[in-house]
């Protein structure tokens, strides 16, 4: 359905910017305040997040409406299995928490994968939306106050209790997706992804199970969604219905369009441009006795609209065309 | 269960399955022939009943109120086709997705400093507010019976708009083939903007005259996106007889889902709809 063009292979300059961006990612704990380490290990979190969406997005070409069900699962899947009086292994719990939403990923995508674009988008949204009624309408399963995670995961080096360790564990997380995806991207079941993007028809005609391929997608994008809900329920030490909903979904998929489909890099800085974007929304200062941040729906709502009015490629897009513009110029 | 309660649960659903349709039929409009997916649609179903309970109160007649209302949101939709809409029907579906993603986001908030986040209830007109008996104990509400009644005068004037007026034949031919259509001489962005207000009108009206039983409040517009989603795929894209059967039917194992298996009732409609998509992955009446 999508065929605006994805900018897979990134030219080398922006490779270079992205290395650097890890690396000030890995200082950053040293330079930056503790308040500020925690937001950006939210932001992390959520670029996992967008990277899993993006395997289905950018890469597969499937619209994805319900992606939050995934993140949202393994979140609770943590908050069940965490003891109320201690902390639980991160050995087992990460493990159960993926291979959760990674099941439910399997079920669920076994439905919607049968469906093709506008109700590839509906079936989606509808299935996530019935997770969220479970949940909100089951006191047995938090109801919509949600559950608290009392302890946060640990393991035998480390405790993620301690704000460096789990800073650090986010980052090793964020880095592993990027190169695991990347890495998937080119491989020959990345190739047949982007394949059924293009054109389904002619995979099918040229012998892929197309079906067989979107499931496996939808059911590993899942389970990376859950490795982001997990990190995000120890964080906050929190679980929701609203981790589940409909904006969230939507969230991610305006994080993805916004740094730019199809290249993984896009998403991670989608994430952190979405992130930034909401706090400083949120923090507006009140012009006499109009409370401006406190509307930030509307300017958020004002900015997607515009962004999709005027800006197709995202950041990542925009970055690539100028650098490629520079590169030229020296050559 | 006997047969009076039965009766009444009967009544029920078919009044719901029919609200369903007004809202499920402006959506698969929408996207039939203009190709848009319309996330928004549910926000037009919260004006309507934000604007009955504000314009109720101010005049003191539901009944100018719901006419009011109604051409109130034609214009509306009219302007938004206008401003945005249009500019979206050659987009893909995922442009289309996030920008009425941002509508929602507008709209509820725009919602929130003009109505405030309270609930609110909208008194039902005193010359519908009684009730039929229907046997010895049990009685039905008028206002629910014309709910229904409203819903079948419109869905009928759909129908006949559609399938019997010069109008809805130029609305069919753009659907099957807009370039042909334009190069006979019909103005295809005139029938756009006019199916476009059609459907804002249809989901807008069902709003308001929902008000009196379902309360005003700021989230009914999401849950109730969910459930036309459902009517939708169920019923198949495009088709508006796919609409009013699969909205009938969801009505059905709806209302009665609550009565006879109230702990598994808000899973049935959608495991409705995973078997008939494992059945028909187009939907039962896949145009």
């Amino acid at each position: 359905m999508s065929t605006k063009a994805n900018l897979e292979s990134l030219p080398r300059s922006l490779n270079a910017v992205l290395a650097v961006g890890f690396l000030a990612l890995a200082v950053f704990p040293f330079v930056g305040t503790d308040f500020y380490a925690q937001v950006v290990a939210r932001m992390m979190i959520l670029a996992i997040f967008a990277m899993s969406l993006d395997l289905l997005l950018g890469v597969t070409g499937l619209v994805s409406l319900g992606h939050a069900a995934f993140f949202g699962l393994a979140g609770y899947t943590l908050a069940f299995v965490t003891p109320q009086g201690e902390a639980a292994s991160l050995w087992w719990t990460l493990p159960a928490s993926v291979g959760a939403s990674a099941l439910a990923a399997l079920v669920i995508g076994f439905f919607v994968v049968r469906t093709k674009g506008i109700y590839f988008i509906m079936v989606t949204m509808a299935f996530a939306q019935m997770v969220y009624y479970l949940f909100f309408d089951n006191k047995v399963l938090g109801g919509s106050d949600g559950l608290y995670v009392n302890f946060k995961p640990k393991a035998v080096l480390f405790d993620l209790e301690n704000k460096t360790a789990f800073y650090y564990f986010v980052l090793a997380m964020l880095l592993a997706t990027y190169l695991f995806l990347r890495r998937l991207l080119f491989s020959p079941f990345g190739r047949a992804l982007a394949g059924i993007r293009v054109n389904e028809h002619r995979m099918r005609a040229i012998g892929f199970g197309t079906f067989g391929y979107k499931l496996a997608a939808f059911t590993l994008a899942g389970g990376l969604a859950g490795l982001a809900g997990y990190l995000w329920a120890a964080q906050t030490g929190f679980v929701n219905p609203e981790l589940m909903g409909f904006h969230m979904s939507a969230h991610a998929i305006m994080m993805v369009i916004l740094g730019g489909m199809g290249n993984f890099a896009g998403a991670i800085v989608g994430a952190f441009a979405f992130e930034w974007l909401l706090h400083f929304f949120q923090d507006l200062p009140a012009v006499g006795s109009f409370q401006t941040g406190k509307h930030w729906q509307l300017w958020m709502g004002l900015f997607i609209v515009l962004v999709v009015t005027f800006a197709s490629r995202g950041l990542m897009g925009a970055a690539a065309r100028i650098l490629a513009r520079k590169e030229q110029a020296h050559e | 269960m006997d047969v009076s309660n039965f009766l009444i649960q009967l009544l029920n659903s078919v009044q719901y399955g029919l609200l369903l349709f007004m809202l499920a039929a402006g959506l698969t409009l929408i996207f039939g022939i203009m190709g848009v997916v319309n996330l928004a649609h549910g926000s037009f179903y919260m004006l309507g009943a934000y604007l009955a309970w504000s314009l109720s109160s101010l005049t003191g007649s539901f009944t100018i109120a719901v006419v009011g209302g109604a051409l109130l949101s034609v214009a509306f939709g009219l302007l938004l086709e206008r401003l945005l809409f249009r500019h979206f029907y050659d987009r893909d579906h995922l442009d289309q997705v996030l920008l009425t993603f941002g509508l929602i986001y507008i709209f509820e908030e725009s919602r929130s400093l003009l109505w405030g986040d309270d609930v609110h209830g909208v008194t039902i007109p005193s010359l519908l507010s009684a009730s039929i008996p229907l046997t010895d104990t049990m009685s039905y509400p008028v206002y629910r019976l014309f709910m229904s009644g409203v819903c079948i005068l419109l869905a009928l004037g759909l129908y006949f708009l559609i399938s019997k007026t010069r109008l809805g034949m130029k609305i069919r031919a753009g659907a099957f083939n807009r370039d042909m259509t334009e190069a006979l001489g019909v103005n295809i962005k005139f029938i756009h903007a006019i199916v476009f207000a059609i459907g804002v009108a249809l989901a807008t009206v069902a709003g308001m005259i929902a008000s009196p039983i379902s309360s005003v409040y700021p989230n009914m517009g999401s849950q109730v996106l969910i459930m036309c989603f459902v009517v939708v795929v169920i019923g198949g894209i495009g088709s508006v007889r796919g609409a009013l059967i699969s909205a009938l039917l969801v009505g059905f194992v709806d209302t009665f889902g609550k009565v006879l298996l109230p702990q598994v009732a808000g899973m049935l409609v959608y495991m409705l709809m995973a078997a008939v998509l494992l059945w028909r992955p187009e939907g039962l009446f896949k145009q």
